[in-house]
């Protein structure tokens, strides 16, 4: 579905990201895994249209979206829930929904339904401002916004970060049912363990270059890997 | 009695005039977080604009054709001069609106030769009425109710639609209001033609007043439409409204009095006590930065 060619992205000033070349497949889990710098956000963030590729090609089917503005990789049906979740504090809990789908002149009840049915709690507060949610629910509200847009792809930044772990495992298994109902997953993640857990297809990132291939079992008893990431 | 109540209607008029302004001021800065120093001369502009306009079409036409070409020249301005600053620090972008507001200025001494341009003489409006023995125009009726009506259908336009949902996103966060699918500089000229559009209606009611236009007739009423809009709160709305009323009043209070060569420092006295008492303006949030 979606493919990355010799991606190379300059960021700050320094090579963040130096070639990398991965793929991710239609319906599938995909998690990107890596330290802290290897390039992880850059990557996504480039997809999502936010830094321009100093290089390289990004292909969403047969189509080139390489160099397009970020409304219009919206529009292609790609989505990123950016780390540190970002909700809008002061629009209420129902608004940032409603400007997930801002693309979108359809109906949303049923969208919105949808997102409820995910995230009760975030029906209860739908009147609240989205700044009085605990870290959780903010991070349940950016998930839902995401997919307000009815993304074919949803790429997610560091979903768990910050996030207390009972809270954790329930974003995960969010993220299952998600990618149930059709949508492809691309996660970065530093909590390695979880990520693996789910992914279907793993890549590990050092340092701006791709070091590791595997499926998600591959990678969990990867000697490597386990001594770098899973500890 | 009638003395209190003429201070009292000049009070409210200029008051309202400069809501119209301060507006402006306060909605650009609220999503660029600019100062935005050539608004005042926009509205000076508007201002010869119907002039010269009213010269070679009759009122009806030249009016509506005012404001559209004043929403057409802030529009203009920003992609001109600070769309191509977008991601420079802050204090380029100021200083380049400076720069334009010196344009406007020396294009305005340029067309006009420096000479005071009389505004036309509008109907109704520049009428003449008396209201509790107090003579004054219609100007000055008209103006706090067609400002609080504009200010009520801003205030819709900012909580109750998709645009003003956009608006206010952008306000506080470029990069998710862009992955949200928003064009952020569709938003960005969208506030600098509401904040000029209201200028072009705040010239038309101010100059209906004070009917002699120089190139620095904006200078003045800008200033003091930017500390209205600073002492409500910058990137408020209604503070830049409630804020520009007590400017308003207090200037006519003063100017009245027989300290009115001090009418202006006076308001800046008031500006400082203010902010020291409340730094963020009277309406203004806690947290100013984004994150």
């Amino acid at each position: 579905m979606l493919r990355i060619d010799d991606l190379r992205v300059n960021y700050g000033g320094i090579e963040a990201v130096k070639g990398i070349t991965f793929e991710v497949p239609e319906g599938k889990i995909v998690t990107l895994i890596g330290a802290n710098g290897a390039g992880k956000s850059t990557t996504l963030r480039s997809i999502a249209g936010l830094v321009k590729p100093a290089s390289g090609r990004i292909h969403l089917q047969a189509e080139d979206i390489t160099a397009l503005a970020p409304d219009r990789i919206v529009s292609k049906g790609i989505t990123l829930v950016p780390e540190g979740r970002h909700v809008f504090p002061d629009l209420t809990v129902v608004e940032n929904l409603k400007i997930g789908a801002y693309l979108r002149k359809d109906d949303l009840s049923h969208d919105l339904e949808w997102v409820y049915s995910l995230f009760p709690r975030l029906k209860e507060r739908s009147w609240q401002a989205a700044g009085t949610l605990s870290g959780g629910e903010q991070q349940m509200l950016a998930v839902g916004r995401a997919l307000m847009s009815r993304p074919k792809l949803m790429m997610m930044d560091e979903p768990s970060l910050g996030l207390a772990p009972l809270v954790v495992k329930d974003i995960f298994s969010i993220i299952r049912k998600i990618n149930e109902q059709g949508v492809t997953i691309l996660l970065i993640e530093q909590n390695a363990n979880m990520a693996l857990h789910i992914a279907d297809l793993a890549y590990v990132l050092e340092t701006g270059r791709i070091t590791i291939k595997g499926t998600g079992k591959e990678l969990l008893s990867n000697e490597a890997v386990k001594k770098a990431y899973l500890g | 009695m009638q003395y209190a109540l003429s201070i009292f209607l000049s009070g409210i008029s200029l008051g309202g005039q400069y809501a119209l302004i301060a507006i402006g001021y306060t909605l650009v800065y609220g999503i660029l977080r600019l100062i935005n120093f050539a608004h005042g001369d926009v509205f000076m502009v508007a201002g010869l604009m119907m002039v010269y306009l009213s010269t070679a079409l009759p009122l009806w036409l030249a009016l509506p054709l005012m404001l559209v070409l004043t929403v057409a020249l802030g529009f203009a301005i920003e992609r001109a001069a600070y769309k191509p600053l977008r991601s420079a620090p802050r204090m380029s972008v100021m200083i380049s609106a400076i720069g334009v507001s010196y344009l406007l200025q020396n294009l305005a001494t340029y067309i006009t030769g420096g000479l005071p341009k009389s505004y036309p003489e509008l109907p109704f409006l520049s009428d003449s009425v008396v209201i509790g023995g107090v003579s004054t125009k219609w100007v000055t009726i008209v103006t706090p109710f067609l400002v609080i009506a504009l200010v009520f259908a801003l205030t819709q336009l900012i909580n109750h639609t998709k645009v003003g949902m956009a608006m206010r996103a952008v306000a506080k966060d470029f990069e998710t209001s862009q992955l949200m699918g928003i064009k952020i500089n569709s938003v960005i000229s969208m506030t600098f033609v509401i904040g000029s559009f209201l200028a072009g209606v705040g010239s038309m009611l101010y100059f209906s007043n004070y009917p002699s236009i120089v190139p620095l007739s904006g200078a003045l009423p800008g200033l003091r439409a930017f500390v209205a809009a600073v002492f409500g709160g910058i990137g408020s709305v209604p503070g830049a409204v409630v804020g520009a009323f007590i400017i308003g009043m207090s200037e006519s209070v003063i100017k009245g009095s027989p300290f009115s060569i001090f009418s202006d420092a006076f308001t800046f006295a008031l500006l400082i006590v203010i902010l020291v008492v409340k730094p963020t303006g009277l309406f203004g949030e806690k947290v100013t930065d984004k994150v």
